[in-house]
């Protein structure tokens, strides 16, 4: 990973001219290496990383361990790209272990979750069975802590 | 009790640092952005904490050998050849210590006679003169100027040598300037004093945080590694600051003194450190150069945020400092610091802090995250603008 690429993983909002000065090259430099980032779809987009506690906004997120039967000629594809269509899916993982994808839901209430589960996600072709987890509490996401500021215990002052 | 009476003159005539009172004020302040600390910001390398725990689960829990665990000092050897081409032997030419620091009270002490003089280049770290002063020495500061990068030259070397010249203190890379000895400069100075009988403690803590190029020693240089005892340690390049743990290398005369005051003062330096050490030395260059380039980072945006302020500095080749001239606002060092804490809530150290030279510069740590450095450098804008 160069160092352009690592600067903006810690912040993506680091001005062109910030991150031009920090790596010793050319506004123009950065400004191509990152639009070469995004061409390539190496870097796909960018969002904020957001405590919800802190929003006026009714919100749950739920993550889901489901169990799927892939499809003979697509594997688990076909399944993962059909549930990906619903804008309440945040996230979806095929892994490895006892259950095969891993999805995070979101919806407003537990109620609106609970009932994507069971009317959306569970009747579809495939899906064998499901276990749902709601998330009660987030204390670090992207590196980033959630839940206290990390305080800076040397002082500020010492020789 | 008349404490006054009762207490050593010597120690009582050592001045306590000038800005003390600004320190306890700035440490006691709340909300405040800094760029006052003098040491890193990121955690000790995990592996080398893992080490340090699995020596406590072995009950790894007693003294070691006066001068370290034998193993330590092999590894510390062979690092310093690995990676600045320095030979010395571990039976005899190395002394494990309580931080850099206490590699230079042993080093002063084991050399220096009454009323002999040894050589500072200032602006430098605060410890070299109280320790001097203590062993009934002559600390002579040697001025080091802006317009040469803060380097210590032949020239000024010179003027201040005496037929009492016993020991000059070589301080590269330099807190508080950031400045660095390049091989031709070390060239120069070791021209000096070849064939005389002055000694050099060399403390190179910094060494591993240099920007353009390796760090060079002047014990690697002909004919200096028998009058040059060399102080590193494990605080600034691994992260360890509160591990406590440095050394000094030398000819085997002076480390066997060094250690028999060591043995007497310390006994031996903390055993957990040691062993948390050997992993650092022996496993670590990556997590330093990790460091290091990050640092490097910071570096370029300070320079160039304190440069766009009108605060001017030359580029700083080492350490983790800046030094930029406050000359422009008027104020003196003391003055724009408390100013600056008390207006915009941020801490830097006044010059003046490490001599009297240091007036009209502030020193400035660049030991934190690119977001803090910004923030602030927007107060001190804004400070800057009120004036």
């Amino acid at each position: 990973m160069d160092d352009l690429f690592k600067l903006l993983m810690q912040n993506a909002r680091f001005t062109n001219e910030q991150l031009a000065v920090m790596l010793g090259i050319s506004e123009k430099e950065v400004a191509e290496q990152i639009e070469q980032y995004e061409r390539s779809g190496m870097i796909r987009g960018y969002k904020p990383v957001v405590d919800w506690e802190k929003i006026d906004t009714e919100r749950v997120v739920a993550r889901i361990e489901l169990n799927v039967l892939p499809k003979r000629d697509f594997g688990f594809d076909e399944i993962a790209k059909r549930i990906m269509m619903f804008d309440e899916v945040e996230t979806i993982y095929l892994v490895s272990g006892t259950y095969d994808l891993a999805i995070t839901v979101a919806g407003k209430t537990f109620k609106d979750v609970a009932l994507f589960v069971a009317q959306k996600l569970s009747p579809m072709d495939g899906v064998t069975s499901t276990s749902t987890s709601f998330v009660l509490r987030k204390y670090k996401e992207k590196n980033i802590i959630i839940e206290d500021e990390e305080t800076d215990v040397r002082g500020n002052a010492s020789l | 009790m008349d404490y006054n009476r009762l207490l050593s003159q010597k120690v009582q005539e050592i001045k306590p640092s000038g800005i003390r009172k600004f320190f306890d004020i700035a440490n006691e302040m709340t909300g405040v952005i800094s760029l006052g600390v003098g040491e890193p910001d990121f955690k000790t390398p995990w592996s080398i904490r893992e080490a340090g725990i699995e020596s406590l689960e072995k009950s790894q829990t007693w003294y070691t050998s006066n001068a370290g665990l034998m193993e330590l000092r092999r590894e510390i050897c062979h690092y310093l050849n690995r990676r600045f081409s320095l030979d010395y032997h571990p039976e005899n030419e190395v002394v494990i210590t309580v931080g850099g620091s206490e590699a230079i009270d042993l080093c002063i002490r084991a050399l220096v006679n009454e009323g002999e003089e040894v050589l500072i280049p200032e602006p430098c770290f605060v410890a070299y003169t109280p320790v001097a002063q203590l062993c009934n020495a002559v600390p002579v500061p040697i001025v080091t100027k802006a317009e040469d990068h803060f380097r210590l030259t032949a020239q000024a070397l010179k003027e201040k040598i005496t037929p009492k010249t016993k020991l000059l203190i070589l301080p590269f890379p330099n807190n508080p300037t950031g400045a660095v000895m390049r091989r031709e400069h070390l060239e120069e100075i070791a021209e000096v004093l070849r064939g005389t009988d002055i000694m050099v403690l060399s403390d190179e803590i910094y060494a591993e945080l240099t920007y353009n190029g390796n760090h060079v020693s002047i014990a690697s240089l002909d004919g200096m590694k028998e009058r040059t005892i060399l102080v590193n340690g494990f605080s600034k390049s691994y992260a360890m600051t509160g591990w406590r743990l440095g050394y000094a290398c030398g000819p085997a005369p002076v480390i066997q003194q060094m250690t028999k005051i060591h043995q007497f003062a310390i006994m031996s330096a903390p055993t957990t450190s040691q062993y948390a050490a050997i992993e650092a030395v022996k496993n670590c260059d990556d997590d330093i150069r990790r460091m290091a380039n990050e640092y490097n980072i910071r570096r370029r945006l300070i320079v160039d945020s304190f440069n766009k302020l009108g605060l001017t500095c030359f580029e700083p080749e080492g350490a983790f400092y800046i030094f930029p001239s406050i000359q422009s606002t008027g104020l003196s060092s003391e003055d724009f610091c408390e100013k600056l804490l008390y207006a915009e809530k941020v801490a830097v150290v006044p010059g003046t802090a490490f001599g009297g030279c240091g007036e009209g510069f502030i020193r400035v740590s660049y030991s934190y995250s690119p977001s803090h450095i910004i923030e602030a450098v927007k107060r001190i804008e804004h400070f800057l603008q009120t004036l």
